[in-house]
């Protein structure tokens, strides 16, 4: 079963986070960041080209803007490859691991996959970044200490969701793991 | 805890029998290796699994029943194969089906003590050839196990079991369809046993091949120390250039690639491919570049070029010296210093030209043989010409050589004689500044050369400053040659082919993928491999290089720069460190 529902990160923008149920062992949560806007596109473009214009008034080569026309599609697609990222999707195995995936907008796929018995804790950490921020780490137990943490891993890397600790606790009110 | 049966993807379509595999009782796993088809004796399918975990120290048993009905539901075999369950006795009892023409899967567990029940299994589905082939990075045991320990493969650590399970099981798999053999199986050889005649026929070539090339090489290292060792300068000679350099390394790297020893484990192995492609590129890009020399006859004309590049270089270095024979910048210099310094420099230049004109004659002929070792490799000619860089701007190494030394003088004096100066000195004994009463003759003598090493100061610094920078203008080229060859020496090519066609093989680890689910149906994953990325392939596998890099920090460069003592860019690895 699925649901979903809607939050704005910490800079306004719309999230969306969609619980699949698919047994009582596997559970998944995928997270949708804000798309690439129209205007911060329009507006890097417009800069490097009025750059360029500039130039070539100085310099009357047109080399200028055949790399300039270069240098923003290879820009643009560089970012779309591995800065934006669309989706992050956490998949829940009972007692068989965690795996995250970040889909980025070209459609490339990043997993990690994390083993059950790697994991020592899920908890909510605080950051301050202009005003106070809440994400979900994984801890990771240390192979020659068990006791002692080895890694501390966020879960969701680029959304940060723009919530109250305790609303975001709720939400995430299925990790009956550990 | 719930049950994941691991399931390969090829017995997916297989006809119905027994499920053969091994247990895994702390993480709960089941790992099916095989199908078991009717009919079967079982006391020869007990005689296969004795062998079999005898060939691979893996203990294997008959893990449960796979029922896939093609036709009608056939009762009778549903009750034959709730009777094997008494016959193969293994807790927990495993029962798969499949139903004919749809995607429903059966799964029943019956275990002692625990009610049986869909909830408790998952079925994980795994392709057998890529498990088998795959190396996990980093590998799960701890280095103080050795991988031969029957106990220590029990306790690996969660998936890296189902991978070593599949990865030691080999001798299940070599019997195929058409042998006709006792028992029937079904795994992802049983089509035709996978091989290769290139394959093959390359092994059985490498024997003798590698035997006499090894033989080869070492007759040839051994011929290469005895000399050295009897010619004291050519032994020095050869440890300072890059190119004696080069081919040592090549010939220790051709040494480990021919050897007649089996590689051990899959590194040393993976090390042995990287150097063999990386010869194999260096060789190809040499040839290459021999063809591009000779093909308009470029080397005269480089030949032709040369000769007057150094005349050019010679006259710029001389109208420097003459700036700075006159007032540089507008600084005043001390004039009779200033003369005998510039004096001395213009001599060394005068003699180098000459130098170099003697030998313009041959410089066509050196040229032309220099260019013929381009086929022992891009960077043996790589390394010649840095080495021919270094021999032709020897001059500017001369002049900063003097320069430095002088510089260095002046700032110990200088240093010394400004402690006398304010009444102190350096106690060699304890290491530090003492106070000191000197007599007065010694302070009015120490005062006055301190003044007149103080004023002759900027002349000599200016000196100092132009030759280093033309020094370090010389390093930063040879660097940025030196740094090319490395690249070609340790970029593990054959690593990165690997990963790019065959991902598989080298795996970060594995990931999982919820396969469409029936109403009631027990949950089904695929797990796939995920690949190393680019960036570790390199770290891991990246050769040994020569050790010629810098190995001091911009701190100390600065110190060792502002005191006057001379940088040694190129340090060795078995050089003395100063």
């Amino acid at each position: 079963m699925e649901d979903e529902q809607s939050f704005s990160d910490i800079s306004g923008g719309r999230l969306s986070l969609q619980r699949r149920y698919y047994t009582q062992s596997c559970r998944e949560f995928c997270l949708n960041c804000p798309r690439l806007s129209l205007r911060s596109l329009t507006a890097v473009t417009c800069t490097v080209w009025l750059v360029a214009y500039g130039l070539f008034a100085l310099c009357e080569n047109s080399m200028i803007l055949s790399s300039a026309i270069f240098i923003t599609l290879i820009g643009l697609l560089g970012y779309l490859h591995f800065v934006k990222i669309d989706q992050e999707t956490l998949l829940i195995i009972d007692s068989l691991g965690i795996q995250m995936t970040s889909s980025y907008a070209s459609g490339k796929e990043s997993t990690t996959f994390i083993e059950m018995g790697k994991v020592k804790d899920i908890v909510i950490n605080e950051a301050i970044y202009m005003k106070v921020i809440y994400y979900l780490c994984i801890l990771l137990k240390d192979p020659l200490e068990p006791q002692e943490i080895s890694q501390v891993v966020p879960v969701f890397q680029t959304c940060f969701i723009d919530l109250q600790c305790w609303r975001f606790g709720l939400i995430m009110n299925n990790f009956t793991i550990l | 805890m719930v049950l994941k049966a691991f399931f390969p993807t090829c017995c997916a379509s297989a006809d119905s029998g027994l499920l053969v595999g091994r247990w895994v009782p702390e993480q709960g796993f089941a790992v099916v290796l095989a199908v078991v088809h009717f009919p079967f004796i079982p006391l020869q399918v007990r005689e296969l699994l004795a062998r079999v975990q005898r060939a691979s120290q893996v203990g294997l048993a008959v893990l449960g029943t796979w029922c896939h009905r093609r036709r009608e539901p056939e009762e009778s075999l549903g009750r034959f194969l709730e009777g094997l369950g008494a016959l193969f006795t293994h807790k927990p009892w495993l029962q798969l089906s499949r139903e004919p023409d749809s995607r429903r899967w059966n799964c029943k567990v019956s275990s002692p003590g625990a009610p049986c029940g869909e909830d408790q299994v998952m079925l994980i589905f795994y392709d057998q050839r890529q498990v088998l082939l795959a190396q996990l990075h980093p590998p799960a045991t701890l280095p103080d196990r050795r991988a031969g320990d029957a106990t220590a493969t029990a306790a690996e650590g969660g998936l890296a079991a189902v991978f070593h399970t599949v990865a030691r099981s080999e001798a299940l798999f070599q019997s195929d369809r058409f042998d006709e053999g006792p028992v029937r199986l079904t795994h992802w050889q049983s089509e035709g046993v996978e091989a290769s005649i290139l394959v093959e026929l390359a092994k059985w070539a490498s024997g003798p091949v590698c035997l006499l090339l090894s033989s080869l090489l070492s007759l040839l290292s051994w011929l290469s120390t005895w000399r050295l060792c009897r010619l004291c300068p050519l032994a020095f000679l050869c440890s300072k250039l890059c190119t004696c350099q080069q081919l040592r390394l090549r010939l220790q790297h051709l040494q480990l690639v021919f050897s007649t020893q089996k590689a051990e484990d899959p590194a040393q192995l993976m090390r042995k491919a990287n150097t063999l492609v990386s010869v194999l590129l260096d060789v190809a890009l040499g040839l290459a570049l021999l063809s591009w020399l000779h093909r308009e006859d470029r080397i005269g004309q480089l030949a032709d070029a040369l000769v007057p590049v150094a005349d050019r270089v010679a006259e710029e270095l001389q109208q420097l010296l003459e700036w700075l024979m006159g007032a540089p910048a507008g600084l005043k210099m001390n004039r009779a210093l200033d003369q005998v310094l510039g004096r001395f420099f213009l001599y060394h230049i005068h003699l180098w030209i000459s130098y170099i004109h003697l030998m313009s004659p041959f410089v066509e002929r050196i040229l032309w043989h220099v260019g013929l070792s381009a086929c022992l490799g891009l960077t043996v000619a790589l390394s010649l010409l840095s080495d021919i860089l270094a021999l032709l701007t020897f001059h500017i190494y001369c002049f900063y050589v003097y320069g430095a030394r002088l510089y260095c003088l002046k700032v110990c004096g200088l240093s010394s004689l400004w402690r006398l100066f304010r009444g102190k000195k350096w106690n060699v004994l304890r290491q530090r500044v003492d106070s000191c009463s000197y007599d007065l003759d010694q302070l009015f003598i120490g005062t006055l050369l301190f003044t007149i090493l103080l004023f002759l100061l900027p002349t000599t610094a200016l000196y100092y400053l132009v030759f280093t920078l033309l020094r370090l203008l010389v390093v930063a080229v040879q660097g940025l040659i030196h740094l090319l060859v490395d690249l070609v020496n340790s970029l593990p090519l054959y690593s990165l082919g690997l990963r790019l066609c065959r991902p598989y093989r080298l795996a970060a680890g594995v990931k999982f993928r919820v396969l469409e689910r029936e109403s009631d149906g027990p949950l089904r994953l695929l797990m796939q491999i995920n690949p190393l990325p680019y960036s570790h392939v390199v770290h891991n596998f990246r050769l040994p290089s020569c050790g010629c890099h810098p190995r001091q920090s911009w701190s100390s460069l600065c110190r060792k720069l502002f005191f006057g003592e001379l940088i040694y860019p190129w340090r060795q690895r078995g050089d003395k460190q100063d």
